[in-house]
This record gives structure tokens, sequence and C-alpha cells, in this order.
């Protein structure tokens, strides 16, 4: 496997923006460029242009805490999230790029007695749908991360906790990067620095794209924004139910390998893992309010680190290197929106929360399908936007152990 | 109106009518204000009762919302906030 020289502008041409494609991508995160790569790929539709407002992979991308898994309760989520976790296995080969996926565990820990049920019953129902998950008593979680911090002592004593061996990490940068190589390769003009600014809609069905740098024409447009989708999406008079919010992040100074998986707790709510240069990456829940700040309070900040010094005394003395916040598309029932839109040739991939980050290729494999068809694929269907109206909520509140 | 300085720096202050500014922290968010009940629920249709259930403005800049001093005088109120810089627009 080769790897390519981590000077991103050379992975990539900077072509001139055509004034006309087939499809239009608005957004260049990880699920845009991922969308590019499957429409080409799987689909053979290679006139495409991704825009991105800012820089490639600036966004959320650039910010999320890279934790990947797929042990989701309801079966409609577990299937695309499993989709997405079989694609990340062989994404380094597929993508001839090493994007450092490695699979050191996911543990969700337990310290309740309603956790503990409700966990258990998510190992069931993971099994079912054919996930690895394991139920751990304290002493396993012990002996499978022996830094986290087990006693009795603890004011929310862990109760034990899920493991999904198959869970891990990935390097952010390098699975954007190696997407876009890719997508790039078989000829799509990935176009920075290029705002959309409006959309041309004739007869209900949009032609096209007006951006910072002239009118495009396109036969479908993508839209693929996370946090400013109802931005976008009002541009064309096309409500979303999706709330904005920060979502802060935090890594710390570059320590030695002390921790050898993920870890989550929902109750006392931080997640860490360790990046492969060393540092400690740890995030939490969302700031209530809605914003565009791309920031967020520092009492968030503060507790999420009270949370993980509690399960990993060793932690204490570690400093905080940065801090900062994404913003994220929060859905009414934490599950994403992916499909169609009452525009005609008009697509919508946006809802995916805190969450998006893991979804990456799957993300892209059923965005791309339904664009390339018209129709979405079996596992995007259920996440319509007709559901708010139907009814057919996928309610993953919860359900998705901590903020996903 | 008394202010109240956090015991270290924030951005995020909501100015309580009653109580002042306090941070953010001592609060529970509400959403968006202003979201009408449907007028005639009896004959709300599906579509309408989706839009008031799940569908909220999300404006980039002046945002009318609503907030509750939940660890203060737990009353309620409606701000608006510039979610853009976070700001509180008077």
């Amino acid at each position: 496997m080769t790897q390519p020289s981590p000077h991103v502008d050379r992975l990539w041409r900077s072509p001139d923006l055509k004034r006309s494609y087939d499809v239009v991508i608005v957004g260049a995160g990880g699920h845009g460029l991922a969308t590019a790569y499957y429409l080409a790929k799987n689909h053979g539709i290679v006139n495409v242009a991704v825009l991105e407002r800012g820089w490639l992979a600036g966004g959320n991308m650039a910010r999320n805490t890279t934790v990947i898994r797929s042990n989701y309760l309801f079966d409609q989520s577990a299937a695309i999230y499993e989709h997405s976790l079989k694609l990340w296995e062989g994404l380094s080969g597929e993508l001839d790029y090493d994007i450092k996926f490695s699979q050191r565990g996911v543990l969700n820990l337990v310290h309740n007695i309603g956790d503990a049920r409700e966990s258990r019953r998510r190992v069931n129902a993971n099994r079912l749908n054919g996930i690895d998950a394991e139920w751990l008593t304290p002493d396993e979680v012990k002996a499978f991360c022996p830094i986290v911090n087990v006693s009795s002592d603890l004011r929310y004593p862990v109760m034990g906790g899920t493991l999904q061996r198959r869970g891990g990490i990935a390097k952010h940068d390098y699975v954007a990067w190696a997407f876009a190589r890719k997508a790039d390769q078989m000829g799509v003009d990935l176009i920075q620095n290029c705002e959309v600014t409006g959309f041309d809609v004739t007869d209900g069905k949009v032609t096209g794209v007006q951006t910072s740098r002239g009118r495009i024409s396109a036969g479908k447009v993508a839209l693929c924004a996370a946090g400013h989708s109802t931005e976008l999406a009002s541009k064309v008079g096309l409500d979303l139910p999706i709330q904005s919010h920060p979502l802060q992040a935090l890594v710390s100074e570059l320590l030695e390998p002390v921790l050898n998986c993920v870890v989550m707790s929902n109750a006392i709510h931080v997640y860490v893992s360790q990046a492969d240069k060393g540092e400690l990456v740890m995030g939490a829940g969302i700031d209530p309010y809605n914003s565009y700040a791309q920031r967020g309070s520092p009492h968030v900040i503060e507790y999420q680190v009270a949370a993980a010094i509690e399960l990993f005394p060793i932690f204490r003395r570690v400093h905080v290197l940065r801090t900062w916040a994404g913003i994220v598309d929060v859905s009414p029932d934490a599950s994403p929106i992916i499909g169609l839109t009452p525009v005609e040739n008009l697509f919508i991939n946006c809802g995916w929360g805190t969450g998006g980050f893991k979804a990456t290729p799957a993300a892209g494999w059923v965005y791309a399908h339904t664009i390339a068809t018209g129709r979405p694929h079996a596992l995007n269907a259920p996440f319509n936007l007709e559901r708010f109206s139907s009814g057919a909520l996928i309610d993953e509140h919860g359900a998705a152990a901590v903020a996903h | 109106m008394s202010t109240v300085p956090p015991p270290w720096p924030t951005d995020v202050l909501i100015p309580c009518p009653w109580c002042g500014d306090r941070e953010d922290l001592e609060f529970k968010y509400g959403g968006a204000g202003q979201v009408a009940y449907p007028k005639d629920p009896g004959t709300t249709g599906d579509a309408s009762w989706a839009r008031y259930v799940f569908y909220r403005p999300n404006t980039k800049g002046p945002f009318v919302e609503r907030w509750v001093h939940t660890a203060g005088c737990r009353r309620w109120f409606t701000l608006t906030r510039d979610t853009a810089t976070h700001e509180i627009l008077p």
C-alpha cells in the first residue's frame, strides 16, 4: 500500500469550475467526498463537482472524535451503521491509503441499573442483527481496559459495560484525503472556496446552483452540509426538522500509549480514546442552545474532564492542549435524513447530529445510490424526510448509548 | 439589574429578566420561541402536526428563543440571541 505525500494540495487537482455538471454535491466534508467517490465507483457518474465553501474536510470532519461503531439498538440504524463498519474494514485497501483504521474495541460503561438493563438488551439486539456485542462485568471491564477505575469508591461505580471489539477509530484527515484523492482520480472536480448562495428551480425541479464563483447548471444537486443544512435548504424554500448545536471536544498533550480502546460513558458522560499521535481525544454532549459559532460553554468541557478523571484517575495531571466545537445537525429522533426532497432532483443528507463520522462510507454509499437512481437504497429508505409526518421515527435517543 | 461575575471566563451569559446576567449553566434551554399551537387541533392534518411538533426555526443570526432559570428564579422568559456570535440582542 502506498502512503501518499501528506501534502494535501498534491493529492488532488485544483480544476477550473465547469459551467455544467451531472451532479453537484454541496459540502466537501467526509460525507460529500464519500458520496462523490461512490457516485464514480459504483455508478460510473464522474461529471460531478463537490463544492466547498471553505476548505476540504475543514468542518465537522476536522472536528469529530473519530469513534467508529455499529452497536445501535434499532434494526434500521444497525443495518446502516453495520454496513458502514464493514466498509471501514476494507477501506484502507480499497482507497490505497492507510487511514489508520484501528479496531481496538469500543467499551460503553454502565453506572446504574436502568442502563445495565438497557445495555444488555442492546447487546441482544445487536447479536440478532449479526453485530458483535458482549456484556462485560466490572472485572471483565478492568481486564479489557486496565486503567478504568472500577472500584466501588466511585460516586457512580462501574456496574459493567458493553463491548464491540470491531469498533475503534480512524484518522479523520486521512479518511477525507483518501476519498478525495480517489474521487479526483476518477474525474470528480473538488472545488474549494466556492460558496453556494442560491438554487435555480424551474417547475419544481432544481436545474442549477448559484455560487460565489458564478452559476452552474446541474442535473442533480445533493446537499451535504451538516450543521448548515437548514441555512442551505432555506434558499430553496425547503424546511428541515434540524436544529444546529455546538458539539465540543478536546485533546490532551501527547502521552505514551496508555489507553488501549475507546471508552464511552453515558451516565457520567464522556468518551475518550487515544489517537495514534498520543493525544487523548475526548468529547461529551452538545451544548443545549442553538448556535453556529463553532464554540460552546466552558462548563461543558469542565464536566467531561471531571468525568474522565473520575473514570481514569491517572489522567488527573494531564494537560488539555486545546478545545473546539463543531456545529452538528440534530434531528428530532437522533437519526439522519437521507433521501429525496419535495424539490425534484434535489437530495438531502443531514441530521447525523453527533454521530456522522462513523457513517462516512455508508452515508456516501447510500446517498450516491439515491442520487444516481432517484430512489433510496434499502438501507436509507427508512431515513426519509416523510417519517416526521408519518410517525415512523427511528428513535435512537438513549438507544444510541452516549450522544452518539 | 445585578450582575454576578462567573467564577471562570465564559462567553455565554444569559440575562434573566429578574436575576440579571448568569451563566448559561443555571438555565435550561427551551428552543425557538413564538411557536404557535395549531389553531384548530381537531382538523389539523398530519403534515401540519409534523410542522408543529418537529419543525422549528434554526436561524443563523438573530434568534428568538425561550429559557428557564432553573437554578435561580425558575421563571421562563423570551430572549433574542445571535446564533452566529452568541451576542444577546435588545
